[in-house]
């Protein structure tokens, strides 16, 4: 098996399996339990792992920091509870059109509460439309949510500048950083909130972060009630192995960063090549340069994503196509882009991480390659090409 | 998606990949579906001078069902008059092949294909009789 799909998911690091070990059946107590030695030990490893997720955004506060379920409930907390808490200050709520669906679907469903919701468009390289979101900031404007790193097409937005509008409007700022993190440098000096994922970062399912910037005195309405764990913003005690998890998977990505960007880029250049070389008619998706190194999202001109997948059994890779999706809707994130619509059902994203080898690349170019070019030959709108 | 064997097996060695001389009076040819929504099979038959289906040919843009759909029912029609090869019904494919819920549309499009095939055949008969 190649598992070329680091953007669904990544394995979790043995590094980090290592430091979570202990906190299962050794380091057992509850990290919320002050008085005794045994509660004592498990805060302490939590405080480490709230300064290591701080580190790789660039902030000292570890108090800043909130640990979730996820990114899906950080997105969740951030959105819904900045527009709880601050619903008489208004009512627009801005996002984008290639959110992931924990955002996308919570600000639809505060559209239905009454909220009213923008979903700034992307021009066809999958940046996001500045003109568009500038004039949609209006006094009544208290939040937007843009993503840092798009999760199908790899694509970086101008996360400083969107910050700076945002500002400038006294409107609140929140990203979906679950695909940036320890891929690109992230900061968080015009970023007012931030999630993070564990699970996307060689840590364990099931526990990530939501940054909140002290400096802007935020207040958010809890999701959860209970303890009052987590300032109260998150009740529910702390998973002490999760949380030295992501700690972990934090600052080995941090540390390792920089050299990895590098490899993955060599792996990209030399997988596009080997691909343009020997396929006519093959597209990348969205834009060229802005963009992190280890997602490609390709589409093939007269064949359909989910046949291709079939042909390469041993290699898991994922596709925009209506045929492999439930819904049989292809990707909203393409149809955002405005790629040709059979294009949408053609494409293929191949995701590049800390496991892949050269050797691997090499021969998921050589497998698509003969893939392609057979399911070419026995389909009808390729026929006369 | 999990296939059964015999949907790999068609999938990966498809028969009755190709194509007929559309303008041949004796071939009846059918494009079903839209590239817009990812799928298209484009399926021809050739007819004999007794009426029954000598030969029957496709080509599919789509999921590894559609292929395998496709492939079988191109197997089937051969040999059969116009009527009983109408008769196939899309439900005996997706049987056959042990296709998933989802995937049952992809049946109904291989069914389609074939009898649009046969009413393409049997409108350019009327028309060489005319
Ligand atoms: C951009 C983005 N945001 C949020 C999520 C959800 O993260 P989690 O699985 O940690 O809830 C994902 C991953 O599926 C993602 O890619
Ligand atoms: S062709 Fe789309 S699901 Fe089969």
């Amino acid at each position: 098996m190649i598992y070329m799909d680091y953007q669904a998911t990544t394995p979790c690091d043995p590094r980090v399996l290592k430091e979570m070990l202990p906190y299962f059946c050794e380091i057992y107590g509850n990290p919320h339990s002050s008085t005794h030695a045994m509660g004592e030990e498990a805060a302490t490893a939590i405080e480490k792992a709230r300064k290591q997720v701080a580190n790789i955004i660039g902030t000292v506060d570890t108090k800043e920091i909130i640990f979730t379920s996820g990114a899906t409930e950080a997105n969740n907390l951030a959105i819904q509870g900045i527009a709880k808490f601050y619903k008489e200050r208004g009512n627009r709520i801005i996002t984008s059109e290639i959110e992931h669906p924990c955002v996308k679907e919570t600000c639809r469903a505060l559209a239905r509460e009454g909220f009213d919701v923008v979903f700034v468009p992307v021009s066809d390289n999958g940046i996001i439309d500045l003109d568009f979101l500038s004039k949609s900031l209006t006094d009544k404007t208290i939040l937007a949510s843009i993503m840092t790193v798009n999760n199908e097409i790899g694509t970086i937005q101008p996360i400083d500048e969107i910050g700076k509008l945002c500002r400038e409007h006294g409107v609140i700022f929140h990203t979906d950083a679950a695909q940036a993190i320890g891929k690109i440098p992230v900061n968080t000096e015009n970023v007012d909130l931030m999630s993070i994922s564990g699970h996307k970062i060689y840590g364990p399912k099931g526990i990530g972060a939501l940054y909140i910037k002290g400096k802007s005195r935020l207040r958010l309405a809890p999701l959860f009630h209970g303890g009052k764990q987590e300032r109260g913003m998150r009740s529910g005690t702390l998973p002490t192995p999760l949380c030295v998890g992501l700690g972990i998977a934090c600052e080995i990505a941090q540390k390792e960063m920089k050299e990895e960007f590098e490899r993955l880029l060599k792996f990209k250049n030399y997988f596009l090549k080997k691909i343009f070389d020997n396929l006519p008619k093959v597209y990348l998706n969205g834009d060229k340069e802005k963009r992190i190194p280890g997602c490609i999202n390709l589409s093939f001109d007269g064949v359909e994503g989910e046949g291709i997948m079939l042909g390469m059994n041993d290699i898991c890779v994922s596709s925009g196509s209506a045929c492999s999706s439930q819904t049989l809707e292809p990707s909203y994130v393409l149809q955002a882009i405005s790629i040709r619509e059979d294009l949408a059902h053609s494409s293929l994203r191949i995701g590049f991480g800390r496991f892949t080898t050269m050797e691997e690349v090499d021969y998921v170019a050589s497998k698509i390659i003969e893939v392609v070019n057979r399911l070419r030959s026995m389909s009808p709108i390729w026929e006369g090409q | 998606m999990q296939y059964s064997k015999k949907v790999m097996d068609l999938y990966k060695n498809p028969k009755n990949v190709g194509t007929f001389d559309e303008n041949d009076a004796n071939v009846g040819t059918s494009v079903v579906g839209a590239p817009s929504c990812g799928d298209v099979i484009k399926l021809q038959i050739k007819v004999d001078e007794n009426g029954c289906i000598s030969d029957a040919k496709f080509k599919a843009f789509g999921c590894g069902a559609a292929i395998a759909s496709s492939a079988l029912i191109t197997d089937w029609v051969r040999g059969k008059n116009l009527d009983d090869a109408k008769q196939i019904k899309n439900k005996e494919v997706a049987d056959y092949l042990s296709l998933p819920p989802v995937k049952l549309h992809c049946s109904v499009l291989a069914e389609e294909a074939v009898s649009k095939a046969i009413e393409n055949y049997k409108s350019k008969q009327k028309k060489t009789e005319e």
